[in-house]
C-alpha cells in the first residue's frame, strides 16, 4: 500500500506540473498571439504595455516566465490583475470559494441520496414499469442542458410562479453567506442545488442500477442467498455495498471537476459568485491573470481529487494496487 | 414499450442467422429494437428540418436571420404590426421583439432583441450544433482510437507517455480547458504553417471539443487492448508471423471497434451539450452565426418577457441528445447482446 501512495503521489505531482506547463503555454506561446496585450486586456496604452511586459518577465526565456508567474501564484500570491486595476487575484479565488463549494456540497448530498434510492428501486424492480420509469427519468434528466434548466427554473420562480405558494419564499437570484443567515443561505441555494443535482441524479442511478444488477450475478451474493440471510440482508450488505466502491470512485472524480469549474454554468445562471462566475466574468473582459489563476487552482483541486479516490480505492479493493 | 426498452430477449431461433457476419446480426438486432428505431426517426426529422433552413428563411418565413431587423414590420392576424413593439409597462420607452405569432409565414416564435426570426436561426443554428457535436465526436473518436490502440499495443515508454497524456487531458476540467483555448484562439486568427485559421471559425469548437473528451474513448479502447492481448486469437497471429501493423490494424482494431461505435452516438450527445455551453458562455460559435447554445444566450435578457427564444432551442438540444442517448444504448444492446442481459437497459 505504501508504495502505491508514493507511486500515486509522484504521479499527481507530475500531472500538475504538466497541466501548470500546458496553461502557461496556451497563454504565453500561442504562435501568433502577444501575450502582453492579451493580459493588458482591451485598448491597452503603451505605458500598461510595457508595465505587464516587466512585471511578466515576458522579455525574458520562456522558462523564466513560467517560474515567475508560478511565483506569483504560490509563493508571492501578489498576481494582480491589469483590467481591474491593481486588484488582486489570490483574494478574489479564496472568496469566490466557499460560494463554488456551498453549491456542489449541497447538490451533491441531493444527487447521491437520490440516485441511491433511484438505483436501488430499478435494480429491485428490474423488468417492471417502475425500472422503465426511472431509466426515462434518469436520460431526461441527464439530456437537458443544465444552464438552460437554471433558466427555466428561473423562469417560474423569478418571474411566471413567483407569487404562487410553490415559490414566494424564493429570494432574488444571488447568494447568502452561511455565516450571515443559515436559513438565507439554504433558501437561495436550494433551487440552484436542485438544478445541478437533476443531472447527476440521472447519471449515477444508471451506474448503481447497472453494477448492482452486475453484482447480483456474482458466486458471493448467491453464497449469502445459500447461507439463507434475508432478500434485504443480502441486498444492503452484498449487492449495495460492493456496488458503491465503483459508485464512489466515480463520486469523487465528479466532485473534483465540479469544485473545479464544471458548476460554472450553474453559477452563472442563478448569479452565485464562487470561482465558475469568477473565471465567467473575467472571460467577459479578458482579464487573463484572473483566469490562469481560476484554471490552475481548478486543475489543481480535481488532480487531487482524482488522487485521493485513487488511494481510498486501492484502500477498498486491494486488487487495484497490484495492478 | 417496455420489452423493447429493456430488451426483451430475442424470440427468433438463432439458427436463422448461420452464416450472418456479427455486423450484420448486429444490424438486425438493431432494426427490430423499436424504440431504438423511433429514436433515428426523431433525429432524422430534425436533420432534414435544419438541412431545410435556407429554403424555410427564403420561401416561408422571407426573412434574413442573420442581420437586424429594428425598424422590420410583420402581419399578425392580418394587421400589419412593428417587430419590434413598444412596451406597454413602466416607462414605455423601450421596445420589446414579438413573441411568437405560431404561423409560419410570420415569425413562428417570434423575433429576437435584434429583431431577428427566431425560428429561421433555430433550424440554421440546429445546422452548426449538429455538424458540431458530429465533428466534434468522430475527432474523438478517431483520435481515442488511435491513441489507446498505440498505447495498449506497444506498452512501455509509449504507454507511459500516452496515458500520461490523457490523464493530463483527463484531469483539465472540460470548461475550463475550452475556456482557456477560446480566450487564445477566438478573437485571433492562428497561424499553423501555410494555413491560417480564421477567428470566429467552425472548426475552432470543433476541435476544442474533440480534444477534451478524447480519453473517454482513449481510456476505454487502451483497457480493451489490454484485455485482447491475452487472448488465444492474438497468440495464434503472432504465432503465425503477423507483423505489428497487421496485428493492430486486422486483430486488435475490428475488435475495438465495437467499444467505439457504442460510445459514438454518447460521444456526439455529449458534445452537443458542450456546444450549447460554450456558446452559452460565448466561446463557442460567434455571432452572427447562431447555433443553439448562443441562441439560448440571445433569450436569456428576453427570459422574463419572451421566454420562447430561450426555451425553444433547449428543447430542441433536450429532445436531440436524449435521442442520442436512447440510440446509443440500442447500439449497445445490438452490438453486445450480453450487456443487454446483464444491465436490461
Amino acid at each position: 500500500m505504501l508504495r502505491f501512495v508514493a507511486k500515486r503521489m509522484v504521479s499527481m505531482v507530475l500531472v500538475m506540473f504538466a497541466i501548470s506547463v500546458l496553461v502557461f503555454l496556451i497563454f504565453f506561446a500561442t504562435p501568433g498571439v502577444d501575450p502582453a496585450a492579451r493580459i493588458a486586456g482591451r485598448n491597452a496604452d503603451q505605458q500598461t504595455l510595457r508595465a505587464v511586459r516587466h512585471d511578466f518577465g515576458l522579455d525574458q526565456p520562456i522558462p523564466v516566465q513560467y517560474a515567475l508567474l508560478m511565483k506569483k501564484l504560490f509563493i508571492t500570491r501578489d498576481l494582480t490583475s491589469y483590467v481591474n486595476r491593481g486588484a488582486k487575484v489570490v483574494p478574489q479565488v479564496e472568496e469566490a470559494a466557499p460560494v463554488t463549494l456551498s453549491l456542489v456540497l449541497g447538490a451533491a448530498l441531493i444527487w447521491v441520496a437520490t440516485s441511491i434510492v433511484m438505483g436501488v428501486l430499478a435494480a429491485v424492480f428490474r423488468g417492471t414499469y417502475i425500472d422503465v420509469l426511472l431509466i426515462v427519468v434518469g436520460l431526461i434528466g441527464i439530456s437537458m442542458p443544465v444552464f438552460w434548466l437554471g433558466e427555466v427554473v428561473n423562469l417560474l420562480s423569478q418571474s411566471r410562479m413567483h407569487d404562487t405558494f410553490l415559490f414566494s419564499w424564493v429570494p432574488p437570484l444571488g447568494y447568502t453567506p452561511l455565516t450571515e443567515s443559515p436559513f438565507g443561505w439554504f433558501k437561495s441555494l436550494l433551487l440552484p442545488w436542485l438544478t445541478l443535482a437533476v443531472l447527476y441524479a440521472g447519471i449515477y442511478a444508471r451506474i448503481l442500477r447497472s453494477s448492482m444488477i452486475d453484482a447480483q450475478e456474482q458466486d458471493y451474493v448467491r453464497t449469502a442467498y445459500a447461507k439463507g440471510l434475508t432478500e434485504r440482508r443480502v441486498l444492503v450488505r452484498h449487492t449495495l455495498r460492493t456496488s458503491l466502491i465503483a459508485y464512489f470512485s466515480l463520486f469523487g472524480l465528479d466532485f473534483g471537476a465540479l469544485v473545479g469549474g464544471a458548476a460554472l454554468l450553474t453559477e452563472v445562471v442563478f448569479g452565485l459568485h464562487g470561482i465558475g462566475k469568477l473565471t465567467y466574468d473575467s472571460l467577459q473582459n479578458f482579464d487573463l491573470p484572473v483566469i490562469m489563476a481560476c484554471v490552475l487552482y481548478a486543475a489543481f483541486f480535481v488532480v487531487v481529487a482524482n488522487a485521493l479516490v485513487d488511494l481510498l480505492y486501492a484502500w477498498l479493493d486491494p486488487r487495484v494496487r497490484i495492478g | 414499450m417496455s420489452d423493447a426498452l429493456l430488451g426483451a430477449p430475442a424470440t427468433t431461433p438463432t439458427q436463422s442467422y448461420a452464416g450472418a457476419s456479427p455486423w450484420a446480426l448486429a444490424r438486425r438486432r438493431l432494426v427490430r429494437n423499436k424504440v431504438a428505431m423511433a429514436m433515428v426517426v426523431v433525429l432524422a426529422v430534425i436533420v432534414v428540418l435544419c438541412l431545410a433552413a435556407p429554403f424555410y428563411a427564403e420561401h416561408i418565413a422571407h426573412t434574413d436571420p442573420f442581420s437586424s431587423n429594428l425598424d422590420g414590420t410583420t402581419v399578425v392576424n392580418g394587421e400589419t404590426v412593428p417587430v419590434m413593439q413598444p412596451e406597454e409597462e413602466g416607462l414605455g420607452l423601450g421596445v420589446t421583439p414579438i413573441g411568437p405569432t405560431w404561423d409560419p409565414a410570420h415569425y413562428f416564435l417570434g423575433a429576437d432583441n435584434q429583431g431577428r426570426d427566431v425560428a429561421a436561426r433555430l433550424l440554421y443554428g440546429g445546422r452548426n450544433s449538429l455538424l458540431i457535436g458530429v465533428s466534434a465526436a468522430l475527432l474523438t473518436c478517431l483520435f481515442g482510437t488511435l491513441i489507446g490502440l498505440a498505447a495498449g499495443f506497444f506498452g512501455g515508454a509509449v504507454d507511459a507517455v500516452l496515458s500520461r497524456l490523457l490523464d493530463v487531458d483527463w484531469a483539465f476540467p472540460v470548461y475550463l480547458f475550452a475556456i482557456c483555448l477560446s480566450t487564445v484562439l477566438l478573437t485571433n486568427s492562428l497561424k499553423i504553417g501555410p494555413y491560417t485559421l480564421e477567428a470566429g471559425s467552425l472548426v475552432l469548437p470543433i476541435v476544442i471539443i474533440g480534444i477534451v473528451y478524447i480519453p473517454y474513448v482513449g481510456r476505454s479502447v487502451r483497457g480493451e487492448v489490454l484485455s485482447l492481448r491475452q487472448r488465444e486469437f492474438m497468440e495464434a497471429a503472432v504465432g503465425l508471423g503477423a507483423s505489428s501493423w497487421r496485428l493492430l490494424w486486422s486483430e486488435l482494431l475490428p475488435n475495438v471497434l465495437t467499444t467505439v461505435i457504442v460510445l459514438l452516438p454518447l460521444m456526439v450527445a455529449l458534445a452537443m451539450l458542450t456546444e450549447a455551453a460554450l456558446s452559452f458562455l460565448s466561446i463557442g460559435v460567434q455571432p452572427p452565426d447562431a447555433s443553439w447554445g448562443t441562441i439560448i444566450l440571445d433569450g436569456q435578457g428576453l427570459l422574463y418577457t419572451r421566454p420562447a427564444v430561450a426555451l425553444a432551442p433547449g428543447i430542441a438540444i433536450a429532445v436531440t441528445v436524449l435521442a442520442l442517448n436512447v440510440l446509443g444504448d440500442g447500439v449497445r444492446d445490438a452490438l453486445d447482446p450480453r450487456a443487454k442481459h446483464r444491465t436490461g437497459g
